[in-house]
């Protein structure tokens, strides 16, 4: 049995009280919520920390999907599980649920939690692509108030975010635009529950005339961040989707990547994977936003 | 005697009765097992029982400068630390393995591979033991690690073992075997050789459980308890005697319930020692449970063979020859869990099913800065290495001669009439028939239908593969006159008592892992005295309350152990006649045997139970002259051979053609095993080999960085396949007795792991023959099938 090494131990009982203990303890706190990311770097001792404070009692507060009008808002301790299992969800962003089908197994995803998936920031973390995709921002609090970030802003490098000492990251905000959109997640990995070699999300909107008034591609585990790639949208925007524009985005995710070789591929491979599921993200992405067309058609 | 034909009846059902003898039934011990009542070693609890934790290199070869102990003394709960100088002084750092090398205990010079053990820590608890590890200070000075087995023996590397008295290579062993001068006569009158070179890379079998250990000493009686999780606790018996200079009938060794084997569990470990040592020097019970990574860094590993593969054939297809040079990789220290006389394990049935004119095998083992083992996860001995190298090569051949691989086996196959059958490396085949085997895994598997499909598939890009591997196995070591591990005869006893009331207690040599022991041997007495299986109790694992014998590996316990268990049944039936014709008042000759009772030739009513017959050995009034009480026997039981089952294995797999994931859509495995005597039980020892050689095939592999820093200290590192990677298993049979075991019955253990890769690598390489692969090694991974479609495939090593 791996054991970590000694540590002290607080449940917050809301989220103030829990910026409040952040505050006092400094850099040798950590939050924990699902913590499946966390204690088992804990129990190889890759992570020490001398305080734990655990923020599952704030799912109360902090676990909820919102679907409004222009914005879906997600608590940022809102669970794996809820966010696929959320039909409301699903139907504007069919990309989460996607992606929740490949992320880890039903344990992991019974405990992880939004917050704790991107505040991980795992240059291989699904979530963190998903949010990329979508343009999402991040409610960061702290006992000064609230600031939003951009995803670019957010992450600053492998396992690093924008949350400082004493903040705590609360919510995700995604814009939902104007037009019919679609939304799709592609993963490849060595077996199921492993970390990505690569994965990409795509996410189009479609104007009147089925043309791309946006695209966005996400891709994940080519570089020390999930990276968007604003070449992409530029070169997709106001074009009529087909298979040999899916080719320029896909030439383009393959050359903007930054992947190197490791046990789970080789970096050749990597970059020919942005490639290909940046087609297939694309096309299945496309797909549901004619989908949607056709239903309200 | 029972014949094996009549046993077919029993065979083939689902029934709801339990049988009494061979049979479908549920395994006696998963109601204990599955309701979390089983006993592991970390279950054992005594009172001031201590926790041990070990400090292990971070380096693959370095020099110990000074190790400095005194802050992790004086660490809160700790009792003792002890490094190699300590044990050095008590004539204990180094022990030999079981190949006849030596190993450190712990390392005194300096440390050959990450992971090595540097020191240990007893303290009260296992969160002290592991904190104090953290203020062990040892002042390495790093050595350039040979790390590239294929530059172990070039004039420069670092030499690993200068530790031994005069080495100055990294040389361990050169092996050989058949004819080479035959060999290279045939080889140069074919039409047609093809040549491959193959790699098996490292693996790990990563069972549930870790390894572990209780050591109790008891100074005033000079007794050892020791709770180990060990697949052959007698043989770890006699080696602790002979190691710790403890006398033998002091020491208890205690394999309780084990959480899986594979072969992980047949070495003695330094952990074990350092719980002895522990416990001798602290005078408190002492526990040691490895960690997953250490589990996966230090404990046995399998296979690292290089082999270079050669075949030779006529033009029409008769397989001729084959020839073979191995490169392996023995690690820090040979410890190689092998008969002496195979330190190459049982490498040497390469020649698969096929009746050749020639064969040769050259080997050269050597030294590198790696964690040492060689044989585990469940191969039989290297035949997994052996039917790998051969199941592959005849494909390869296939593909040369553009025949199809199932014609191309049929028509090679050795024949019924030649069993038993000499191989060109002198393996004396018992039995087999192998054609109607890889005619029903042809039938259930739709093989011509699926060649169809497959070319409309390739005709529309797609990649689908369909690959066969038939193997023949050598299992159940072994007979005295030939195998021994360190001097010890690879023989097993049993010891069968029937109570008076008709129950009965069988104690056995052998120790389940999960392989079901205590149902399959309660069904071989059951078969043969007809007691329910219910009534019969099956102990095993404890050296105080069992025979000697050298324990469960190699697929051997239903050959060696359920042969003993059988014939021990025979010896007290005979009793028992003789008891019977005493109470019937007739000749021995004159009672007929119907399973569980005697009963008078053509008088079926006159009758007595073996239920009776028991009470009445132990009962009052007289017993035939010169009989003496009581109902039981015991033997000790030496094979004539080993047993040598086969089997047809047929996958189907689907390869993405854009990101190059395979998928295993379908796994058609018939495999022969002789008499089968728990069905339910064959089949899930069938399930679990099929998803280690998914896991082989598509995932697993101990990767080290050119520092010697293993790349697969984690599950999440060190990939293991689930549910979601495995089709829905279709198993079918055969039966072909064995001639010379009593029941008929092989061994199958390891079958499935054994047979597997080679059917997934050949389905994989046949979906990429539109890219013109010949051969890709294995794990073949996304991105290392991405790489041989575009021509590009690599070693692994």
């Amino acid at each position: 049995m791996q054991v970590p090494a000694p540590f002290e131990y607080e449940r917050a009982t809301s989220v103030d009280q829990a910026i409040g203990l952040l505050e006092r303890l400094g850099s040798s706190a950590r939050l924990v919520a699902g913590g499946h990311s966390l204690l088992p770097m804990m129990k190889l001792r890759l992570a020490n920390f001398e305080y734990l404070i655990d923020i599952n009692d704030l799912h109360g507060e902090l676990g909820y999907i919102r679907v409004a009008a222009d914005e879906v808002r997600i608590g940022a301790m809102t669970r794996h599980r809820e966010l696929l299992e959320s039909d409301a969800l699903a139907q504007v962003f069919p990309i989460f649920r996607d992606a929740e089908r490949v992320i880890a197994d039903p344990v992991v995803r019974n405990r992880g939690t939004l917050g704790g998936s991107l505040c991980q920031a795992d240059p291989s973390e699904d979530l963190s692509a998903v949010c990329t995709t979508l343009d999402a921002s991040c409610v960061i609090r702290g006992s000064r108030g609230e600031r939003v970030v951009t995803m670019e802003e957010f992450h600053v490098g492998p396992y690093e975010t924008a949350v400082g000492d004493g903040e705590i990251l609360t919510e995700i905000r995604i814009p939902i635009k104007p037009g019919k959109s679609g939304s799709a997640y592609a993963k490849v990995e060595r077996r199921a529950g492993d970390w990505a070699v690569v994965s990409a999300g795509a996410a189009v909107w479609l104007d009147e005339q089925g043309q791309i008034s946006d695209a966005r591609v996400g891709l994940a585990a080519v570089g020390p961040n999930t990276t968007g790639i604003p070449e992409i949208s530029a070169s997709l925007r106001g074009r009529a989707p087909d298979e040999s524009l899916y080719e320029l985005a896909g030439a383009i995710a393959a050359r903007s990547c930054d992947p190197v070789t490791d046990t789970r591929g080789s970096a050749d491979y990597k970059r020919h994977l942005a490639d290909e599921l940046t087609r297939r993200t694309l096309r299945g992405a496309v797909e549901r936003a004619s989908a949607v067309e056709r239903a309200r058609s | 005697m029972t014949t094996v034909s009549e046993k077919k009846l029993t065979e083939f059902e689902d029934n709801d009765q339990k049988p009494v003898g061979f049979g479908r039934m549920l395994r006696k011990e998963d109601a204990r097992l599955l309701r979390g009542r089983g006993r592991f070693v970390d279950d054992v609890q005594l009172p001031g029982m201590l926790h041990l934790a070990i400090l292990r290199s971070p380096f693959a070869h370095a020099k110990i400068v000074s190790i400095d102990t005194s802050a992790a003394e004086a660490s809160p709960g700790v009792k003792a630390v002890v490094t190699g100088e300590t044990l050095k002084g008590l004539g204990l750092a180094w022990m030999p393995t079981l190949s006849n090398d030596v190993q450190a205990v712990l390392a005194t010079d300096k440390v050959r591979f990450q992971g090595q053990e540097v020191a240990f820590v007893v303290a009260e608890d296992r969160y002290q033991a592991r904190d104090a590890l953290e203020l062990i200070d040892v002042e390495y000075e790093v050595l350039d690690p040979v790390i590239d087995v294929r530059k172990a023996l070039e004039p420069d590397a670092p030499l690993i073992r200068d530790d031994l008295d005069g080495k100055t290579n990294n040389h361990v062993f050169d092996w050989e075997t058949g004819d080479a001068e035959e060999t290279d006569r045939v080889f140069a009158e074919a039409d047609v050789i093809v040549k491959e070179d193959i790699v098996y890379p490292r693996v790990h079998p990563a069972p549930m459980e870790t390894c572990g250990s209780v050591a109790d000493f008891d100074p005033v009686e000079g007794r050892l308890r020791l709770w180990s999780t060990t697949q052959a606790p007698h043989a770890h018996r006699t080696l602790y005697a002979i190691v710790a200079g403890l006398p033998e009938h002091k020491i208890q060794v205690i394999a309780p319930d084990i959480g899986g084997g594979f072969g992980n569990k047949v070495p003695i470990y330094p952990g074990y020692v350092h719980s002895i040592v522990g416990s001798i020097v602290t005078g408190k019970p002492v526990k040691w449970m490895e960690d997953r990574s250490e589990n996966l860094i230090s404990t046995g590993f399998a296979r690292d063979y290089i082999m270079r593969a050669e075949i030779a054939a006529t033009r029409e297809g008769k397989i001729l020859a084959i020839r073979t040079n191995v490169l392996a990789d023995h690690g820090a220290f040979n410890g190689t869990a092998a008969p002496v006389k195979y330190p190459a394990g049982f490498f040497g049935v390469f020649t698969g099913s096929y009746d050749l004119m020639a064969a040769h095998c050259k080997m050269t083992a050597v030294y590198t800065n790696k964690a040492p083992g060689g044989v585990a996860y469940a191969c039989s001995f290297r035949i997994t290495e052996a039917v790998y190298l051969v199941e592959r090569i005849v494909d390869c051949l296939a593909d040369e001669l553009e025949m199809d691989p199932a014609e191309l086996r049929l028509k090679n196959f050795i024949q019924p009439d030649q069993f038993p059958y000499t191989t060109k490396t002198g393996w004396v085949y018992d039995s087999g028939n192998y054609e109607p085997t890889m005619r029903l895994a042809m039938d259930m598997a739709g093989y011509e239908e699926l060649r169809k499909e497959q070319a409309l598939k390739r005709a529309k890009g797609e990649l689908m593969g369909i690959g066969i591997a038939f193997f023949t196995e050598a299992v159940g070591a072994g007979p005295r006159k030939n195998m021994d591990i360190l001097g010890l005869g690879m023989n097993d006893g049993c010891e069968l008592r029937v109570h008076p009331t008709g129950k009965a207690v069988v104690r056995l040599s052998v120790k389940t892992q999960g392989q079901g022991h205590e149902t399959t041997f309660a069904q071989i007495i059951a078969e043969e005295l007809g007691i329910p299986p219910d009534d019969i109790d099956v102990i095993h694992g404890d050296t105080d309350n069992t025979p000697f014998g050298l324990g469960t590996y190699g697929s051997r316990s239903t050959p060696v152990s359920g042969a003993a268990a059988a014939l021990v049944a025979r010896k007290v039936r005979d009793k028992a006649q003789l008891i019977a014709s005493a109470m019937l008042e007739v000749s021995v000759a004159d009672l007929d045997w119907v399973k569980g009772a005697f009963q008078v030739k053509g008088d079926p009513g006159r009758s007595v139970t073996i239920q009776e017959i028991a009470f009445k050995a132990h009962g009052a009034g007289d017993l035939p002259e010169g009989m003496e009480g009581a109902l039981e026997a015991q033997i000790c039981y030496n094979p004539s051979n080993l047993t040598y089952p086969h089997g047809a294995y047929i996958c189907v797999v689907d390869i993405d053609p854009g990101t190059a994931e395979v998928k295993v859509r379908r796994f058609i495995a018939v495999d022969d095993c002789g008499t089968r005597i728990n069905p339910m039980i064959i089949e899930g020892q069938v399930h679990g080999g099929l998803t280690d050689g998914v896991g082989m095939a598509l995932m697993e592999m101990i990767a080290f960085d050119e520092d010697g820093n293993c790349l697969g200290a984690s599950l999440m590192d060190y990939l293991i396949p689930t549910s979601l990677e495995v089709p829905d298993w279709e198993t079918g049979f055969t039966v072909t007795p064995s001639p010379h075991h009593p029941i008929g019955a092989k061994g199958v253990g390891e079958s499935a792991t054994v047979g597997s890769p080679p059917a997934i690598v050949n389905a994989v390489v046949d979906a990429l023959k539109p890219f013109g692969v010949r051969h890709a090694d294995m794990p073949l991974t996304p991105s290392r099938v991405w790489d041989a479609m575009r021509g590009q495939a690599t070693p692994p090593i």
